[in-house]
């Protein structure tokens, strides 16, 4: 026990033989700060200038908390279905060849080029209860746009090419013989794809989940159009700062601003360590 | 591989310096930008033109005027926050307080620059109802019959849909002798029969008139008549109820932006070109309800039936700067209608 290494402490640099470090570090961290820390830092400067208890008024108010929750929970659930029918497209892109799979895999970036707000807009006539899709499901009892389900229908076009663009390349990367020696050592269907496959592309899952999600929770131009956008029912985060600056009140727009930021940053964070965990646990 | 480089150079700067000569040239034509809400759209680009025409006579110069819609609110914080806009016609006169006292952009005493409260033409909300109105809504007490679905904006995003809550409110007043909670509770069940709060007056109206949505569309009387055009005067009738809210839509010159650019007379002048004859006219033919309407042909009057418009200024209101920040303002009356029972 006592020949063990002494734990190596914590190390501004570790020694590399790749030269260049000091210049690329210094030039990443100047990149950084003026391109995402200065305006980040503007903002929670901004809305420092309220004072802590204006601040907690504003995050404790129902109606915050309300928006806060169609936002992050919409943008969860549309997220969780892109990561299934996303991975699965990916799949189908990457493992099969068929007439017309250039123009899918073109077709997924899509929702990335459009504007969300023409996207909004398009979904909201198909949606809406006389729209071509809305009118199928109405009589089932079904409304989609003007509640929040319509803005689970639009943070699912808009985040589905997140998750494909990021399963795909690993997935291309999977070589078939895997799959076939999985299956010449027994293993059945189910086996190869949750204790072969699996484990090998779920850092990226999650990543395209991670992406998808942000990309959802502060989301507005699609969601505004299909939304309904009432107070306590489909009100999202983002409009309520959209209100608040109607109001010229920019401190409390800031101070949603900044609790949504907190939030985001708190769930990325969550995101990032479980995927160095299954990195480290399958990789 | 040097000398084509600098050659590639060199050809990026000439052709750099070739387009900014470019601009310095067309500097010596004036450019206006003119700052609008969103119903304004079909209005300024007449009236754009025939100004232009009537500068060109009048001075010689060459005129070109650009314009910017959107949300009134939303264009006014664009004003405040640097965009160079040397006139703003808005939706609201507190829109441009807002800029006044924000950036102190234009002079406090705009209001008093041009007539009629520098409003060239005004307005009224009128009820937009579905062919042959099945549901019979003729009044404001209607709008909140069983089973009545409205379309309205909301008051927080949009300068439209605040007129048409003032105007429920003055309707209530009228009806309830001045009883505020029962004026409240009137308005409360109004909004209990908004089943979408789009962000505009523009969203709205294709919500009602392109989605099929609910049974009347509170909106403006010219966005009303622009609905008739654009989706089939076959498939919706306009109700004037017997009393509405006078919309005064200001306009001003930015007076800090101007002198900046030195764009001040001309500026003045396209207001000013409002008030004319040809102005009040256009404005008439769009439906607004021109301030000067001795001016104007009585053909382009006919349709715009008399209706009792009561002011912002009326003591039930007490103008913008009072009832602003009573009914829209963060914990406004409004807020309070949408909070839920706890």
């Amino acid at each position: 026990m006592t020949t063990a290494p002494a734990k190596a402490g914590w190390r501004f640099r570790q020694p590399s033989v790749i030269p260049g470090f000091g210049l690329t570090l210094g030039f990443s961290l100047a990149y950084l700060t003026l391109i995402i820390l200065i305006p980040l830092s503007g903002l929670v400067w901004r809305s420092a200038s309220l004072g802590w208890t204006d601040f907690w008024a504003i995050a404790t108010d129902r109606r915050t908390v309300k928006a806060l929750e169609i936002s992050f929970g919409t943008a969860f659930i549309a997220a969780a279905v892109n990561v299934v029918f996303g991975t699965i497209v990916a799949w189908v892109l990457v493992r099969y060849r068929f007439p017309g799979r250039r123009v899918i895999d073109a077709m997924v970036d899509l929702p990335f080029a459009l504007p969300t707000a023409v996207a909004g807009i398009a979904l909201t006539t198909l949606y809406s209860p006389k729209g071509w899709m809305g009118s199928l499901l109405a009589p089932l009892g079904i409304k989609v746009a003007y509640t929040p389900l319509g803005i689970v229908i639009a943070l699912i076009f808009i985040g589905l090419p997140f998750v494909v663009r990021t399963v795909q390349p690993i997935i291309e990367e999977i070589d078939k013989e895997v799959e076939e020696a999985a299956a010449t050592l027994g293993a059945n269907r189910f086996q190869t794809i949750f204790r072969v496959l699996f484990p090998g592309l779920a850092p990226a899952v999650i990543t395209g989940f991670a992406l998808a999600f942000a990309r959802g929770v502060g989301e507005y131009g699609s969601v505004i159009f299909i939304a309904g956008n009432l107070p306590y029912i489909s009100e999202i985060a983002p409009l309520l700062i959209v209100i608040r600056l109607e109001e010229y009140d920019y401190a409390a727009a800031t101070a949603i601003a900044t609790i949504m930021l907190a939030l985001s940053f708190l769930m990325l964070l969550i995101i990032n360590l479980i995927q160095s965990r299954t990195r480290k646990r399958y990789g | 591989m040097t000398t084509s480089r600098r050659t590639v150079l060199l050809s990026a700067l000439l052709a750099g310096a070739v387009q900014l000569g470019g601009l310095g040239f067309a500097h010596a034509d004036t450019t206006l930008l003119n700052v609008s809400y969103d119903p304004t759209r079909e209005l300024y680009k007449e009236y754009n033109e025939a100004f232009a025409k009537h500068w060109k006579a009048e001075s010689g110069e060459t005129v070109t005027i650009q314009q910017s819609h959107g949300g009134s609110g939303k264009q006014a914080r664009a004003v405040i926050d640097g965009l160079d806009a040397d006139v703003v016609t808005l939706a609201l006169e507190s829109d441009i307080t807002a800029i006044v006292e924000k950036s102190k952009k234009i002079n406090p005493d705009w209001r008093s620059k041009l007539p009629n409260n520098a409003s060239p033409y005004t307005s009224t909300i009128i009820f937009l109802v579905r062919k042959g109105n099945p549901k019979g809504i003729n009044d404001w007490g209607d709008l909140v019959k069983d089973g009545v679905q409205v379309i309205t904006p909301n008051p927080k995003t949009s300068g439209g849909a605040r007129w048409n809550y003032l105007a429920a409110w003055a309707w209530a007043n009228g009806q309830f002798g001045g009883d505020e909670a029962k004026i409240k509770e009137f308005v409360s069940n109004l909004y209990a029969h908004v089943p979408i709060l789009d962000t505009g007056a523009r969203g709205s109206t294709v919500t009602f008139a392109e989605r099929e949505q609910g049974d009347v569309l509170l909106a403006w009387e010219n966005e009303a008549y622009l609905a008739l055009d654009e989706f089939g005067a076959e498939k919706f009738d306009i109700v004037f109820p017997p009393q509405s809210i006078l919309a005064e839509p200001p306009v001003a010159v930015v007076d800090a932006n101007v002198d900046a650019k030195g764009s001040r007379k001309v500026a003045e002048a396209y207001l000013n070109y409002l008030y004319s004859a040809e102005g009040q006219t256009i404005a008439a033919k769009h439906h607004y309800r021109p301030s000067k309407p001795e001016l104007v042909p009585a053909a382009d009057l006919q349709k715009q039936a008399e209706l009792k418009l009561v002011s912002i200024d009326d003591p039930i209101f007490g103008g913008w700067a009072k009832a602003q920040p009573y009914h829209f303002g963060d914990g406004g009356i409004f807020d309070q209608i949408y909070k839920p029972a706890q």
